[in-house]
């Protein structure tokens, strides 16, 4: 079995995000990259095929440039066999559904049997491009979820319901799953798998590679169109009640109810 | 040269996962308990961080002591104790890879580079420290084995460790009669009668080796008779980068302590980083550090070219000591009260760093080996 595992290279959440020109959006020029957090679950699960020999290959998918590479060389260190990174100028403005398309395009050209995604990226949260890529392959999609069992030709996955409750869905492969945190412990790269992931591959595909429509991709198809940046107003700062301890609880109660509106 | 290349980066990124990973959950309980953990050594090891400058083909990693110098700073940034434990049991590695004969470089170098096994470097004893020519641990050659009779004193990994490199007189007095030893720790005779407490790197356990009619196979002599010496002189020069490493580690976790402390920390109504006594300290702090990296860096760097290293390995063991020694003792001052509370670790960094300025031969020792390089430089030939 091949596994597919669609990596995506964030800010790390620990990075001061900055806009500093509307139009370009966030200052990346002095970000750190991390791998959007949820890619680390799917990673993992993939990884945990391969050690369990349930996977033969994993494969990384990127859509991206070669600055990308580094954290795709993460993922290669921490285990996967090889990767695909989509690159291409006409590729260059796609919304989410343009980057679908690309993704979908290389999980079929290298026939995956389970595509991995996170449950969402955590820099613009969209949570689109899961679905979109099942969608578009035609396969059944389970998502956000946070425990597999897996079996012949077909996997039982369990996602959180809302209340409390959970939904078990069963699917055939292939099938795209999309990872939610609690769904195992992700691992990191030994410094051994580091140096062997500078021997491991990176391809780099383009539109023609994929056999993707120019006119489906890119800017010019793009159905989302960012106009405007700026920062969020910064937040309010906190108030500290002062007194006796039962008249700051009467007070709080009173704040939570009729500002706050949470109780 | 200046900033870590692309792979150093990765490098460095997985050491410091590794080692908040498996040693920052318990690193002040294993401080307050003088506990040493094998099973987080292993750990260590299959992170791949037991083996860095070692040869692959012997389950090394094949890098440079740039890259071991990076890979420390991260683990002693997390814990020195760890980080000495990394530099120690590399030391056998280091002599058996250049001195030691295949089948003993086969038999040791490969589980050393696992962390599988734990290994240590006995040379000094209570009456020969600094002045360790005058060792007095002797071996006699008794039909096929080695038998050691002496006692060597503060010897980390003394009690956990499994094999140690133990240096011992067979000639005459001076340094030209002394041999390097292969001693396993179960090996007969050899006993591990006293553990150390002491005042820091707590969970680095030091004590005593005893070898009482201690035997070992008469192959497990390193090198040649009477080499010994010269062999603990080269695997000291090495080891000091890799002290001086540690240093780095050590220092750059309380400054950036301190600094996040300081911009956090209001007193007068601001920050106290802006008072000019404690900005300007944290300045002299975030400069001292930056400094002793870059020597510790090119000492390593000299190492990795195959020039000379001895001159420069020592002053950046001095160097970066004696900057871990000021910059961790400001760091208690800059958190004021909270500084001298356990709760905090920078009276801890503060603890672990005096003993850097004593291990792998004493600051003043450095200072002489320096000395003794400007007279070769400068005095008449
Ligand atoms: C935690 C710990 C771990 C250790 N681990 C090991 C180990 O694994 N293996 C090992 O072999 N040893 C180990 N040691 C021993 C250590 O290397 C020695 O303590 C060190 O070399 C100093 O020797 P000494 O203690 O006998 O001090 P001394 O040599 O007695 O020195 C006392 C003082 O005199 C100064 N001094 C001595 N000679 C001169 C001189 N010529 N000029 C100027 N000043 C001088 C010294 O600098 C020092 O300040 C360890 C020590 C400690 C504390």
């Amino acid at each position: 079995m091949k596994v597919g595992v669609c990596l995506k290279q964030v800010p790390a959440t620990d990075s001061r995000i900055q806009v500093k020109d509307p139009a370009a959006g966030v200052d990346t020029s002095d970000v750190k990259w991390e791998i959007n957090p949820y890619d680390e679950f799917a990673l993992e699960e993939a990884l945990k095929l391969k050690d369990d020999k349930k996977a033969s290959e994993v494969v990384i998918f990127t859509f991206g440039d070669k600055a990308a590479e580094a954290k795709i060389r993460d993922g290669l260190a921490r285990g996967a066999d090889r990767a695909v990174r989509i690159d291409d100028p006409a590729l260059q403005g796609s919304d989410a559904l343009g980057i679908a398309r690309a993704l979908a395009a290389a999980a079929k050209k290298e026939g995956v049997d389970i595509l991995f995604c996170g449950k969402q990226a955590v820099d613009d949260d969209q949570a689109q491009v899961p679905a979109m890529v099942a969608e578009l392959l035609g396969w059944p999609q389970v998502l956000a979820v946070d425990h597999i069992d897996y079996g012949d030709g077909s996997l039982r996955a369990r996602r959180p319901a809302g209340g409390g409750a959970t939904e078990v869905v069963e699917a055939p492969l292939p099938v795209v799953i999309s990872c939610d945190k609690g769904l195992n412990e992700p691992r990191y790269a030994s410094l051994r798998g580091i140096m062997m992931a500078k021997k491991k591959k990176i391809a780099v595909l383009g539109v023609g590679d994929l056999g993707l429509d120019p006119s489906q991709v890119g800017a010019a198809a793009a159905m989302v169109a960012e106009s405007n940046w700026s920062e969020p107003p910064p937040r309010p700062p906190g108030r500290i009640l002062e007194g006796d301890t039962p008249q700051v609880v009467a007070e709080l109660v009173r704040l939570l109810r009729e500002e706050a509106k949470v109780i | 040269m200046f900033a870590p290349s692309e792979d150093q980066q990765a490098l460095i990124d997985a050491a410091r996962a590794a080692a908040e990973a498996i040693l920052g959950p318990t690193v002040r309980e294993d401080d307050e308990a003088e506990r040493f953990r094998r099973d987080a050594f292993r750990r260590l090891g299959e992170a791949g961080l037991c083996g860095i400058p070692t040869a692959e083909a012997w389950g090394g990693l094949g890098l440079g002591y740039l890259e071991y110098a990076m890979v420390l700073e991260e683990v002693a940034a997390v814990s020195a104790a760890y980080g000495v434990a990394l530099a120690v049991s590399g030391l056998p590695q280091v002599i058996l890879a250049r001195y030691g004969t295949d089948a003993q470089r086969e038999r040791w170098i490969p589980g050393l580079a696992a962390g599988e096994l734990l290994g240590g470097f006995a040379l000094s004893e209570s009456g020969s420290g600094s002045d360790a020519a005058s060792l007095k641990t002797t071996a006699r050659r008794v039909g096929d084995e080695w038998v050691l009779n002496g006692s060597k004193f503060w010897i980390t990994h003394a009690g956990v460790g499994d094999v140690f490199i133990v240096m011992a007189r067979t000639g005459g007095p001076g340094a030209r009669g002394i041999s390097a030893f292969i001693v396993p720790a179960d090996a007969p005779g050899v006993s591990f009668p006293k553990r150390e407490e002491k005042m820091g790197m707590r969970a680095s356990p030091t004590g005593e080796v005893l070898l009482e009619d201690a035997r070992i196979p008469a192959d497990h002599l390193v090198g040649k008779e009477g080499e010994g010496f010269r062999i603990a002189m080269s695997a000291l020069d090495s080891g000091r980068i890799t002290i001086g490493a540690i240093s780095v580690g050590l220092a750059r976790a309380a400054w950036e302590y301190a600094s996040r402390y300081a911009c956090e920390r209001e007193q007068f109504g601001r920050p106290i980083i802006r008072f000019q006594g404690v900005g300007f300290m944290l300045a002299d702090m975030a400069m001292r550090v930056e400094a002793a990296r870059l020597l510790v860096h090119k000492a390593a760097w000299l190492r990795d070219e195959g020039r000379p290293y001895t001159h420069v390995a020592a002053m950046a063991k001095c160097t970066a000591t004696d900057t871990a020694m000021a910059v961790t003792t400001d760091a208690v001052q800059v958190l004021g009260g909270n500084g001298y509370i356990r709760e905090y670790p920078v009276e801890r960094y503060m603890r672990d760093a005096k003993v850097m300025q004593i291990v792998e031969g004493t600051n003043q020792v450095q200072r002489l080996v320096i000395a003794r390089h400007l007279e070769r430089t400068f005095g008449p030939r």
